[in-house]
């Protein structure tokens, strides 16, 4: 269970090398498509549906102008219904505070609901060191933990894998840290799911503490909200004595009426339903029901760095829903891993710089230039984040951070590109950053075959980029795949 | 300083020069276009899209209704305040949830129905139990009164207590985790039958 981020290629030479994995490429391209028919179904259903997108945006933009005052109404409301509230700086911080939660009630085990926010503050590592396993039980989770994996995708994290890599997942790992999956085991999706809830329903009736994230949670009544599909969320909200909620400080929405709107946004941008199967929303200790101890992590983690961006900050309305994932062309092409972060895709490319800032590493810096800039991430957003305007403007700042400087032997991949750029000036900033993406992305899509080499073709591209992109085949230089890598390097920790 | 007056300094901080910004736009608050029977039916025809099972009767009918779609469970919990007899049901009696998992079924009340999503909301006050228990069994048979169903989100947000915890059930438990192909049951209850009373 030690598969990590850190020490991933940036993000060009990372998705030369996911492109090499068909089987990744293929079962993205049917996820991804299958998604996006769904959700433009739904979508379609919803006559408002842009009048609902302009108050997303409105009620995070307002929430933000003001984010101080919420988060002290947040707190206050929470304590007064018998919460204990804690602020972390950083994931440190964040981590120390459940372990310390943990320690406090001797357990060595703890169940987790889906939640990006442990995932960005790498908890499950934390507690690990400190001898508490973290069991993920979210199936897609549960597969990439078991598989000693990482996450590939913000709704699906093991889009990535078929069924039958599943199936030996299940068959190899499950018996290590629990219940054995049943023997026989088919690879249908049923029986899959099967051996998922027999596996981890012993721990949700064992586990006595529970760590959650939570998808809103209401200033003026200090209400938390989680959204989520298979019953796991309410597991572990429900039955451990002792639950810890890990909340990103802009997860906050000022009143009870405004999730009317979030409600909406959310489960038809994500799954791509009417509604999600389950919504638990939660309000401190509930006497008699659930979880007698209650404590809320408000989390900064460079979400006030973000804050500060003028053009950067309308990326903290994300609400996480991952469309513009499933519909970006790069995404598709590449995966989630290539990213480097559990943020992938076209939110990933803007967050992560966002968060950690520009000028730090190489592969950060390497993110906001894998993108088309086709704007379908826009369209797609429910809150609609300007995705490639703050990409562009990120471009800007990455030039910037490094002009003057050597770039380091690594930047190799990304000197035809974004070095260039070292004399900008911001006015010809977005031109420039459309010609670079061309190149870049005449690198990126998928291998076919034309005689006897191996070429990459180019990538559809809607509106004004298509005539560039479908410029040229280049060929693909033959090289381990990223999956090869991943293990021999265990993710990239032993690279030499 | 402390991490909260730290990140509550650097709040301040990283908005000092934002604009101000305008009041949200709430003109998606449109009033709901369904009443009555095509309200009803849409209701039964989403929640049925999640394939769920949803059965229509009258007052008088609940109680065969309940024995027909609990024919054949061997234990079903029914919680305090549930306004109807379920024959062989058990009181919750604060049942651990190892207690709970060896029931079989459930049978509550619900709170508000949403028609244009196809969902139940359960607030958990007399007749719904605790949040464990409409969870953990397998088997959930869910009441509810046709004048609890309104036309969307907006109505029943609305009419719900925040303070009260809230389970919105959109159809049995579900998962597209393995190549998106929805499977029905995962760790809550596989099967979801509606009685709606009118
Ligand atoms: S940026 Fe928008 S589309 Fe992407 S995950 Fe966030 S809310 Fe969803």
């Amino acid at each position: 269970m030690s598969a990590t981020f850190v020490g991933m290629p940036a993000f060009p030479e990372a998705a030369r090398r996911a492109l090499e994995n068909t089987q990744q490429r293929h079962n993205l391209a049917h996820a991804t498509g299958t998604i996006r028919d769904k959700r433009a179904a739904v979508v379609a259903e919803v006559d408002d549906w842009e009048a609902l997108r302009l108050a997303g945006a409105a009620i995070k933009d307002q929430t933000l102008r003001h984010l101080d005052d919420h988060l002290v109404a947040l707190e206050a409301a929470l304590q007064e219904r018998g919460a204990t509230v804690h602020w972390a700086r950083d994931a440190e911080e964040a981590c120390r505070i459940v372990a310390d939660v943990a320690r406090a009630h001797d357990v060595d085990e703890v169940v987790k609901v889906k939640s990006m926010a442990t995932q960005e503050i790498g908890l499950n590592e934390a507690l690990e060191a400190e001898g508490i396993s973290a069991w993920e039980t979210d199936l897609a989770e549960l597969i990439v933990q078991l598989g000693d994996d990482l996450p590939s995708h913000i709704l699906v994290p093991a889009i990535h894998r078929n069924r039958s890599e599943i199936r030996e997942i299940f068959r190899s790992a499950m018996g290590e840290v629990g219940r054995p999956a049943p023997d026989p085991l088919s690879d249908d999706p049923a029986d899959l799911a099967g051996a998922a809830r027999l596996h981890l329903r012993e721990k949700f009736l064992r586990a006595r503490m529970a760590v959650s994230g939570a998808n809103f949670a209401v200033a003026e009544t200090g209400t938390l909200v989680v959204v989520e599909s298979e019953g796991n969320g309410r597991m572990c909200l429900t039955l451990p004595e002792v639950l810890v909620s890990v909340v990103g400080i802009e997860k906050v929405v000022p009143t009870w009426q405004d999730l009317e709107v979030f409600l909406q946004l959310l489960p038809r941008s994500s799954t791509g339903e009417r509604m999600n199967p389950y919504t638990s929303t939660w309000t401190g200790a509930v006497p008699g029901d659930g979880p007698q101890e209650v404590h809320v992590v408000l989390l900064d983690n460079g979400r006030t760095r973000a804050l500060a961006d003028e053009m950067g900050r309308q990326a903290l309305r994300c609400i996480r829903c991952s469309a513009c994932l499933n519909v970006c062309p790069v995404y598709e092409r590449t995966g989630g891993h290539a990213y480097g972060s559990v943020y992938p895709g076209p939110i990933g490319a803007i967050l992560n710089p966002l968060l950690k800032g520009t000028g730090v590493d190489e592969q950060t810096d390497s993110l906001p230039y894998a993108s088309s800039l086709c704007g379908a991430c826009f369209e797609a957003c429910p809150v609609r984040i300007d995705i490639p305007s703050v990409l562009v403007e990120l471009r800007g700042q990455v030039v910037d951070a490094h002009r003057g400087g050597v770039p380091k032997p690594e930047a190799v991949a990304m000197r035809g590109a974004g070095w260039v750029l070292s004399s900008s000036a911001r006015t010809a900033r977005s031109e420039r950053a459309a010609a670079f993406a061309g190149r870049l992305l005449n690198r990126l899509p998928g291998g076919r075959r034309q005689g006897d080499r191996r070429v990459l073709g180019s990538i559809p591209m809607p509106g004004a980029g298509s005539a560039w992109s479908q410029a040229r085949d280049v060929p693909v230089p033959a090289t381990e795949s990223f999956r090869d890598w991943w293990s021999r390097t265990d993710g990239g920790e032993d690279e030499s | 300083m402390s991490a909260r007056d730290d990140i509550l300094a650097r709040v301040r901080e990283a908005v000092s020069d934002a604009p101000e910004v305008a009041e949200p736009p709430r003109d998606y608050r449109r009033a709901p276009e369904l009443a009555g029977e095509d309200l009803l039916a849409q209701f039964v025809e989403r929640v049925e899209d999640y394939r769920a099972t949803v059965t229509r009767c009258t007052e008088a009918e609940v109680p065969r209704e309940l024995e027909r779609l609990l024919d054949g469970v061997l234990r079903v919990v029914v919680p305090d305040g549930f306004p109807w007899s379920v024959p062989g049901g058990e009181p919750d009696n604060a049942k651990s949830a190892a207690e709970l998992n060896d029931v079989d079924a459930v049978v509550t009340t619900s709170s508000v129905g949403i028609a244009e999503t196809g969902t139940v909301v359960l607030s958990h006050g007399p007749g719904q139990g605790r949040r464990a228990l409409s969870l953990v069994p397998d088997l959930h048979v869910c009441v509810i009164h046709a004048d609890q169903v309104v036309a969307g989100v907006n109505e029943a947000v609305g009419m719900l207590d925040p303070l009260q915890p809230q389970t919105w059930i959109s159809g049995p438990s579900a998962t597209s985790d393995i190549e998106l192909s929805r499977v029905e049951g995962v760790h809550g209850p596989r099967t979801l039958h509606v009685l709606l009373v009118e």
